[in-house]
């Protein structure tokens, strides 16, 4: 489903801090499959699901998403496919403050011109779905740790995207909740999406939610290419 | 000088309009030679961001055009009183040479912003930027216009002087007037109106046929030009005199004083209106095939040609009714 | 079209929410923009309605005055010349005129003192205006003195206090009779200051005032529609220059808003960040900046124009009334009548609500097109 060629990103081009963030990654994503990308931070595991994810550019190699090339479609349709394909769940959950829940949620659906109305019935569905129905109005700082990332997963969901990318979701969660997490992974998985995420956490790479997983180490993958 | 405030505002909005165009000027230069949708490289994004802005600066600045064209008619005619002579907008834009060119500069620049303004709101429609060479070459043409109307209009403002006397627009567009032949214009209000009812007609089926049928409609955009003009010498020359009810008081302007109800505005506008996007539907047809435009156009050709369709109809029957209503008849008194 | 306006609303729905968390932030730029409004729709409301005041005052007046200059100064007429003026075709109504300007010792006040040649006037009565009944502290019934041209003092009773509606022409005014008049000023009989002409048609007046000087060369023949355009002219000229000097106030507003529109706070741009990570292109950021801009620019100009009618309409201008009514001892106290029209506004809105936005364009620009995988760091 999702095909890189030879991706390399560098950052800071011709400059005395140029840092070169992948180099050379090959790698095919199956559909319906959960991916786990592991190694040491600076390895190039945030920067390959901002490249995979739509929201960088590579600087030479192409990718293919449902096999049609993304690398030189302009911004503006590039954006448009983005938010109808991806989810993303970020590391530092990412929610806008003084904003209700609620709102937070339906974020990602403005731009799309649905009528408020449909884009809230979905929103309360989904946190009915995932029992954050009695916080909807509450603001967004004021929610617990593992209620803010049930909250980041809705939004993700709002446009209903068949991948779902997540940078490090477990990183501040107990073992209970990364149950949780793994579970809801699982649910999502069963309904046909694809799962990217990538981590340290032994408790998911070993999980077996996760069909596959990718080594990274200095911007290429460990052990040759996929 | 005349320091009045609107002046000063047109002026101050001219100055920024000018600055505005010439910026996006300079950049379409850049657009033109290093566009190429399908690299993604680092040169070709910067470009795609710099859309955005050029983009925002030119919706304003258009913007600004359309409105400053009214408020500078609507000037001329309150400091008619400043002039001896002068007793509507005919009389202050005669003042000095500058008056009546900065006028149709500007009405041309309307006409031209509107387009742009369509052209740039349907590429924005579409993903992969099917228009943004035939818009930005089309801007390039703008700028000497845009430079020019604020250059004729600072002139114009500059050397109003109360003290020189000017003519009344009864002088100026009545019959023995040596500036316009309009001697036997009343003789031939019938001929004139024949073909103003004739034009119009036709601009307004074929409108209407083309937002039903989706054909026609480089014919309908010929149509509604030749109807604008028409429409326009037809106010000119006989419409004026049943709204003044007099058969030798011609003057485009005095339509838009109060005594007649501001009709002229209503009347203005719908005409203004009606050409831009009849203009439009004729200019947009020639990329019917490109990209993902086979897609967008036609619905949005078919919309603009109703709405313009429509306001020439207005404009149609706004003059009728008076026509008819006027204690002015046809065969004269 | 109902997905546009659904777009519209909902990214509108975020910007105003937004604007209202950061209330404090906002509110230094939102009280300045407020001000300029208010400053400049003070003025050109006042002098507009100044304009339109002198207008209606002047609609009264002669259509032509005839004076008599010799030596190029303005000298007194044979009252006899309005016969004759009288009978050129067009004149309906030819009529010699006494005033003259009294200097009050006591006040140091100008008082224009006219002879009234209608009924109504006892000798030895005056009808003031309010203005002098107020400087010299008389009601009617009390007695003013005067001066007369000989150093002998006249004693002339108040008959009549002149309307205050009428304040604008009439605040310094003195009616007298003729002899009274004659008296004060030693004006030989036979000789008339000036003399009016009523004329019905406005197109003879140039082929009348022609006549007019060839039969009395020594004349100059004043229109009242050049009065008219002088008193335009003049308060156009006042206002205009009101407004350059707030110009400058003006750029100051501009050159803050721009600097505050760049130096965007940490907590914003992360904002932005997080839009576009979500999904929010560039021209979507774009467009709820500048509903940002719209919303804070049209609360503004509401606010500052309703505080302008508020200032001239209900407290008669007082910030600017030196500068646009002209300096006098004799101030008449009036009400101007309000008046506001399209173009104005128009105006107004030109000159502050267009140099903001524009001022604000780049930075804005550059907040929307950052980034998004800036946030995934």
């Amino acid at each position: 489903m999702i095909e890189l060629s030879d991706v390399r990103k560098v950052f800071n081009v011709g400059r005395p801090n140029e840092f070169v963030a992948v180099r050379g990654i090959s790698l095919s994503i199956e559909a319906g499959k959960a991916t786990f990308l592991t190694g040491p931070s600076g390895s190039g595991k945030t920067t390959l699901l901002a490249l995979i994810g739509c929201m960088a550019r590579p600087t030479s190699g192409r990718i293919w998403l449902q096999g049609r090339e993304t690398t030189s479609l302009p911004e503006r349709f590039l954006t448009d496919l983005r938010r109808r394909t991806f989810g993303f769940i970020f590391q530092q959950l990412n929610l806008i403050r003084g904003l209700s829940s609620l709102e937070n949620a339906m974020l990602p659906a403005y731009p799309t011109g649905e009528a408020r109305r449909s884009i809230r019935k979905r929103a309360v569905e989904l946190f009915e779905m995932f029992g954050l129905t009695p916080k909807i109005h509450a603001r967004a700082e004021w929610l617990s740790g593992g209620e803010a990332q049930r909250l980041t997963i809705v939004r993700a969901l709002m446009n209903d995207p068949s991948v779902i990318i997540a940078d490090e979701p477990t990183a501040h969660l107990d073992t209970a909740l990364t149950l949780d997490f793994l579970d809801v992974l699982g649910r999502l998985k069963r309904e046909g999406r694809t799962i990217l995420v990538a981590g340290h956490d032994p408790l998911v790479s070993e999980s077996p939610v996760v069909d596959r997983v990718v080594s990274l180490r200095d911007g290429m993958i460990e052990g040759g290419g996929g | 000088m005349i320091l009045d405030p609107a002046i000063l505002a047109l002026s101050a909005g001219s100055v920024l309009t000018c600055f505005m165009v010439l910026y996006s000027g300079a950049f379409s230069a850049g657009i033109l030679r290093r566009w190429d949708i399908g690299s993604g490289s680092e040169g070709q994004l910067v470009l795609e961001r710099k859309t955005y802005l050029v983009s925002t600066l030119l919706a304003y600045a258009f913007g600004f055009e359309i409105l400053s064209f009214f408020l500078f008619i609507h000037t001329a005619g309150r400091i008619s009183g400043l002039f001896a002579g002068a007793m509507c907008a005919a009389g202050s834009l005669n003042v000095n040479p500058f008056g009546y060119p900065t006028l149709i500069v500007k009405l041309a620049n309307v006409l031209a912003a509107g387009v742009w303004l369509i052209l740039n709101h349907i590429d924005g429609r579409a993903e992969d930027y099917p228009l943004i060479k035939p818009k930005y070459r089309f801007l390039l043409g703008l700028v000497p216009l845009v430079v020019a109307e604020a250059v004729l209009q600072t002139a114009y403002f500059l050397r109003l002087d109360p003290d020189i006397i000017t003519s009344c627009c009864a002088t100026l567009f009545s019959s023995g007037s040596s500036a316009l032949p309009l001697g036997t214009l009343w003789e031939w209000r019938l001929p004139l109106g024949l073909a103003f009812y004739a034009v119009s007609g036709a601009a307004i089926g074929s409108g209407l046929f083309f937002s039903i049928k989706g054909r026609g409609g480089g014919l309908f955009s010929i149509l509604s030009v030749s109807a604008f003009a028409v429409s326009a010498v037809s106010v000119f020359g006989f419409i004026s005199t049943f709204i003044y009810e007099l058969p030798t008081h011609h003057c485009p302007f005095c339509i838009l004083k109060k005594e007649y109800g501001y009709i002229g505005y209503p009347l203005y506008a719908s005409l203004l209106g009606g050409v831009i996007l009849g203009a439009a539907v004729g200019l947009l047809g020639r990329y019917r095939k490109r990209g993902s435009l086979t897609v967008i156009l036609p619905p949005f050709l078919r919309r603009a040609a109703l709405v313009s369709a429509c306001l020439y109809a207005i404009f149609l029957l706004l003059s009728t009714l008076k026509i008819v209503l006027s204690n002015l008849k046809i065969g004269g008194y | 079209m109902s997905r546009w306006i659904e777009r519209q609303r909902n990214i509108l729905d975020l910007t105003l929410s937004s604007l209202l968390r950061r209330k404090r932030k906002n509110s230094a730029l939102f009280a300045a923009y407020t001000l300029v409004v208010f400053l400049l729709a003070s003025v050109m409301f006042m002098s507009q309605a100044l304009k339109r005041e002198a207008a209606a005052i002047l609609a009264g007046s002669p259509e032509m005055i005839v004076q008599k200059i010799s030596a190029g100064r303005h000298d007194l007429i044979a009252a006899d010349a309005a016969a004759r003026l009288g009978e050129l075709p067009g004149v309906q109504e030819a009529r010699p005129r006494l005033w003259g300007y009294y200097y009050d010792p006591v006040t140091g006040a100008n008082f224009t003192l006219v002879s009234s040649g209608e009924a109504g006037l006892a000798p030895g009565r005056i009808a003031v205006g309010e203005g002098v009944s107020r400087m010299r502290l008389a009601s009617v019934g009390d007695s003013i003195e005067f001066k007369a041209h000989d150093g002998s003092l006249l004693e002339l009773e108040v008959g009549e206090i002149l309307s205050r509606g009428s304040a604008l022409v009439s605040s310094d005014l003195v009616l007298v009779t003729e002899a009274d008049f004659r008296r004060l000023f030693g004006t030989p009989a036979g000789l008339a200051t000036d003399i009016v002409l009523r004329v019905r048609n406005a197109r003879e007046l140039p082929t009348i005032a022609l006549k007019a000087a060839e039969i009395f060369p020594e004349t100059r023949q004043v229109l009242r529609d050049d009065l008219l355009r002088t008193y335009q002219a003049v308060f156009d000229w006042r206002g205009g220059l009101l407004v350059i000097i707030l110009g400058g106030g003006l750029l100051a507003f501009v050159i803050f808003a721009w600097d505050k529109a760049t130096g965007l706070s940490a907590e914003a741009r992360r904002e932005i960040g997080i839009l576009k990570a979500v999904g929010w292109e560039t021209s979507d950021v774009i467009l709820m900046k500048s509903w940002e801009g719209m919303a804070v620019s049209l609360t503004a100009f509401l606010g500052g124009v309703l505080l302008a009618y508020a200032h001239v309409f209900l407290t008669s201008g007082i910030l600017f009334e030196p500068v646009l009514k002209g300096w006098a001892v004799l101030y008449p106290s009036f009400r101007l009548v309000p008046f506001i029209d399209f173009s104005q506004l128009a105006s107004l809105f030109l000159l502050t609500v267009l140099p903001y936005t524009v001022a604000t364009v780049i930075p804005t620009w550059r907040a929307a097109t950052v980034d998004p995988d800036q946030v995934m760091r």
